[in-house]
């Protein structure tokens, strides 16, 4: 009988360990001047230093290390004022040069913290997850392997390789290992790589897009017996696309360990690779015989030894922390606790700002992203972020304050622009769907819904206010939605002697 | 009268003069290509086409009354390590066999920023490993002294090419010696600058933190002048120093001892040293003592671990630096049966690709290299280079340079060390201090050694960034000695002309 999440954790404590490799956003590779666009025709984005041709030489890109050590204070990290670029040695035909230039004993930076905060039995508590290091390195390559049945190069017919990312500046930001989170390790791996997501978003040095690899989590884990002091195995989980995947890769690597272990097996030290259908992982290489990377200092580059005042630059010219942010602004827009928890599970936080910034009303903004769109978005599979953009939801909700269009209209408004019709006004002119708020047209309505009713019209007379909602109804009805309620209801009461 | 046996300085005159045309220049030196190469084998290929048509441009320039470069159309033999846009560029490698690169190396761009036109590539040691240019994958190069006998390595074609007048000028690059130790073997000059003076990029990388490309000559001033078309910031090597490079051609042109002091390093005399190069090297010595110069005699006691921190701190760069010959993006590529992955093609393509002196040192290297002896080895390697530069220190605290024998032999047979590569690792030991230290160094002709009549190499060593101290006391010595001599050593050599009908196609294999 196979354990259970719940048996599992009874028995086993976890040890968590999570690597993070974020593609930073710099208009140049790391070490040449090459461009580093997402979706670039294959090797169009290559020249003899990123292709490792014979003779060429790196030359470290400055901007890649002002956001590496933006990256680092972020994180409560020490800068450390003289490091070193090394050479990872392996044969790999995606990586040019069959050595990754990276740093390997002398990171850029080092000793940091996290606190994360996660929903526990006991209410919100917060973990520190600390940093080991954050160091920079180069991005390899893209191997394509066509044919075979496993999508790897053993067994493949051929392979197509990508050099566009060769060279592309990569930060790796490793925990130490993190104990003492018991079953909250799913959450805490999730929660982790979300702050250090909005953290580097906040930084503006990555895209820190999941889905196209700006980011990438692999997710280390181990099991010991409960009490035991002890120190299991650890496999190293990667593919791990996704937020949830984090959280679900632990998960499933939990219940996977603690079932082997439990049935007397061993876990094996290797990489694993997550399967995003299943929420389980296979093994991938073993690294019982681990390579030997020989690592030794990159004789063709220079130490990095930034300045200590150009350090205190860049610390002085951080953003607010995402943490703080999110406090003001749900202080700012009064937002009860659990609303706004539930517009930062939908990440929507940033849609919302950038709303308000262009002028909505907080509550509004939220409650479209959250409501209409969101709902559209589930219906088309995507992300509410990929509909529309912030500006048109913003012009969509001043033109309801400005009584320019109902909710309804407004709908039609939103239906419209998703569908690709245009910008809000476009739409709005394309659909006719502008309010009808000219007095004489809206009586005219009126004297035709009492001529059609005039029975409910005396009852509205003899003072049977709720009555009129039929004849409202019905003058809503004649001009397609356009019209204002409440103005109708006004113009109408009072035809009635009733305003 | 401007001919092959002249210097680039008298040649680069008569082009002013218009005396002679860049094109007659370029074309004379093909043709006595074409008459001796067979036997001297220092071009591994020729750029004739492109050479001339360089040539006529450079004529047209001077014709319109352009203002030139100093060496403006003088024609150089470059060393086939460095890239040259389209051109073959093997480094005497049969895993780079046909590869044209599509980029020029800053040295190469220098040249042409000059006006300097490229003859071809000369032949070398397979990637730079080497003291004789028996490890070419493409045959050996020969001495023009004595065809039987190795030009030097791992530049000997460039400097087979000076001796044997194909080229007034040849490019170089020196690992551990093979710039100094070719000039000493063919009685011609050459010079490793300090280390970052001269852009490595497009300089294949055999020890990147050892390797700098420099200037061979027939004479210490055109040496100099060479020296400083190549020499330069380069932001494209991180490792180029970005300061101005001393006045080289100045310091050649003045050759003023008097007063200097001059350190005699004792770790390089005595035993393993040929007779005839203690003797030369002695004479040398009295002669800059008569013009001026005081001799102190110094010790650099971590000199003695040189050869053996060299021989750790080398190979495990060039481990790394040639991985990426792998058969995958350019170069050969070997596969004996159809559908063999990528790591099959790689391993048989660099088994078949590389020469056995690559492997051995990549073999060594990546064991230096491997957790468990990384401190052993490559870690207690980088403490000696440590130790040497502070020898080094000390003594320029004391002296202007140092100087020693280049090698501790003239030239020796082809063949005669082929299977015993300590001995041939043995010919870099006075040579290599100077890469580990990352500082100037010369060798200039000093005589014969009375033995064999070959040439012997006089070094001089300077501290980084003072590579004009290296020309004004080459320059001194060269100009007493050519008085002795009755001009430049080369007049010595034995006419190529007999000889090389008995060598014509034993070069190449």
């Amino acid at each position: 009988m196979a354990l259970s999440f719940d048996q599992v954790i009874e028995k086993y404590e976890p040890t968590l360990g999570l690597e993070v490799h974020v593609e930073l956003n710099t208009k140049s590779k790391m070490f040449c001047g090459c461009a580093t666009t997402f979706g670039a025709e294959p090797n169009t984005q290559v020249c003899p230093v990123c292709l490792g041709l014979p003779g060429a030489l790196p030359a470290v890109n400055a901007k890649a290390i002002e956001s590496s050590i933006k990256i680092g204070l972020a994180l409560n990290c020490k800068i450390s004022p003289f490091n070193r670029f090394a050479r990872k040695n392996y044969f790999y035909p995606d990586m040019p040069k069959n050595f990754q230039t990276s740093q390997y004993d002398e990171p850029i930076c080092y000793d940091g913290y996290l606190d994360v905060e996660i929903d526990t039995d006991e209410g919100k508590k917060t973990f520190r997850v600390e940093i080991e290091r954050v160091h920079m390195e180069e991005d390899t390559g893209k191997s394509l392997h066509v044919g075979g049945a496993t999508g790897r190069i053993h067994g493949a017919d051929y392979s197509l390789l990508d050099y566009n990312r060769a060279g592309i500046p990569l930060v790796e930001i490793v925990t130490k290992m993190v104990k003492g989170t018991g079953k909250y390790a799913p959450e805490v791996a999730k929660a982790y790589v979300t702050a250090l997501r909005d953290i580097l978003r906040s930084l503006e040095v990555s895209d820190v897009k999941m889905e196209q690899g700006s980011l990438r989590c692999d997710a280390n884990l181990s099991l010991a017996p409960i009490n035991s002091n002890t120190l299991g195995t650890r496999s190293e989980t990667k593919n791990v696309n996704s937020l949830r995947s984090v959280e679900r890769a632990v998960r499933g690597e939990m219940i996977r360990q603690g079932n082997l272990l439990e049935s007397g097996g061993k876990v094996i030290q290797e990489t694993r690779h997550f399967l995003e259908e299943s929420g389980e992982t296979r093994p991938g290489r073993s690294k019982e015989q681990a390579e030997d990377y020989r690592y030794f200092q990159e004789p063709d580059l220079l130490p990095v030894a930034p300045e200590s005042k150009w350090v205190e630059e860049i610390r002085n010219s951080l953003p607010e922390k995402p943490a703080v942010r999110r406090k003001r602004l749900q202080a700012e827009w009064q937002v009860p606790d659990k609303e706004f928890d539930a517009m930062l599970n939908a990440d929507l936080l940033e849609e919302v700002v950038q709303t308000v910034a262009a002028g909505a009303d907080p509550t509004r903004a939220r409650s479209w992203w959250l409501g209409e769109i969101s709902r559209l978005a589930n219906e088309a599979g995507k992300s509410p972020a990929e509909l529309i953009s912030t500006v048109d939801v913003a012009t969509v909700i001043k033109l309801i304050e400005q009584g320019e269009l109902t909710d309804k209209l407004a709908r039609q408004v939103v239906e419209g622009v998703i569908n690709k019709e245009g910008t809000p006004q476009e739409v709005i002119v394309k659909r006719n769907l502008k309010v009808v708020s000219d007095d004489s047209a809206l009586m005219k309505a009126i004297e035709e819904a009492i001529a059609a009713q005039p029975d409910t019209a005396q009852r509205v007379r003899d003072g049977n206010i709720p009555a009129a909602g039929a004849l409202i109804g019905a003058v809503m009805k004649s001009t397609g939605g356009q019209a204002d309620a409440a103005k109708v209801r006004q113009l109408l009461l009072k035809h009635l002697g009733q305003g | 009268m401007t001919s092959i046996f002249s210097t680039a300085s008298e040649m680069a005159e008569s082009l002013k003069q218009k005396e002679i045309s860049s094109v007659e220049l370029v074309q004379m030196h093909y043709d006595r290509i074409e008459k001796v190469d067979s036997g001297v084998h220092a071009f591994l290929h020729l750029d004739k086409a492109g050479a001339l048509a360089k040539a006529k441009i450079i004529d047209d320039k001077r014709a319109a009354g352009e203002k030139l470069s100093p060496l403006a159309g003088i024609p150089l033999a470059l060393k086939d390590v460095l890239t040259q846009k389209n051109q073959p560029t093997t480094c005497g490698s049969k895993i780079l066999e046909n590869w044209r690169p599509p980029y020029d190396s800053t040295v190469v761009e220098r040249l042409n920023a000059n006006d300097v036109v490229i003859l071809g590539k000369t032949n070398m040691d397979e990637f730079a490993m080497g003291s004789s240019t028996e490890n070419s994958a493409y045959g050996p190069s020969r001495n023009p002294w004595d065809l039987t006998r190795i030009p030097g390595g791992s530049g000997g074609g460039s400097s087979a090419s000076l001796a044997a007048f194909e080229a007034p000028l040849a490019i170089g690059t020196d690992t551990g010696g093979s710039i100094r130790q070719p000039a000493a073997v063919t009685g011609t000059v050459g010079v490793k600058p300090t280390y970052g003076t001269v852009s490595r990029y497009g300089l294949i990388a055999f020890s990147s933190s050892l390797d700098q490309a420099g200037p061979c000559a027939r004479t210490v001033l055109d040496a100099a002048l060479l020296h400083q078309v190549i020499a330069g910031y380069d932001e494209k090597d991180s490792t180029s120093i970005n300061q101005p490079i001393p006045d080289v051609v100045a310091a050649a042109k003045k050759g003023e001892v008097k007063g200097i002091k001059i350190g005699v390093v004792k770790e390089f005399q005595g035993e393993g040293y040929q007779k005839g190069v203690l003797n030369r090297f002695q004479e040398s010595l009295d002669i800059l003592v008569n013009l001026g110069a005081e001799l102190v005699e110094l010790s650099c006691p971590s000199f003695d671990y040189a050869l053996a921190a060299y021989y750790l701190i080398a190979p495990s760069e060039a481990s790394s630096n040639l991985a990426r010959f792998d058969a995958m993006r350019y170069g050969l590529r070997i596969s004996e049966t159809a559908g063999q992955s990528a790591e099959e093609v790689m391993r048989i393509t660099r088994g078949k690709g590389f020469g056995p002196e690559v492997k051995r040192r990549i073999m060594l290297g990546t064991y230096a290299l491997s957790s468990g002896y990384y401190d052993a080895y490559y870690g207690s390697a980088l403490k000696v280079r440590t130790l040497i530069k502070r020898d080094f220190e000390k003594a320029f605290s004391q002296v202007d340079v140092l100087v020693s024998p280049t090698a501790p032999t003239t030239a020796f047979k082809i063949g005669e060390k082929a299977n015993d590569p300590l001995a041939m690792y043995l010919n870099d030991i006075c040579t290599i201090p100077t890469n580990l230290a990352g500082i100037g160094g010369m060798s200039l002709p000093a005589g014969l050694a009375e033995e064999d009549n070959l040439p012997v190499g006089f070094q001089i060593m300077a501290p980084v960034m003072q590579d004009d101290r290296l020309y004004n006391v080459g320059a001194a010595l060269e100009r007493a000695l050519h008085e002795k001599w009755g001009g430049n050593i080369l007049k010595q050599i034995p006419d190529l002309n007999n000889l090389v009908g008995i060598f014509a196609g034993k070069g190449s294999n």
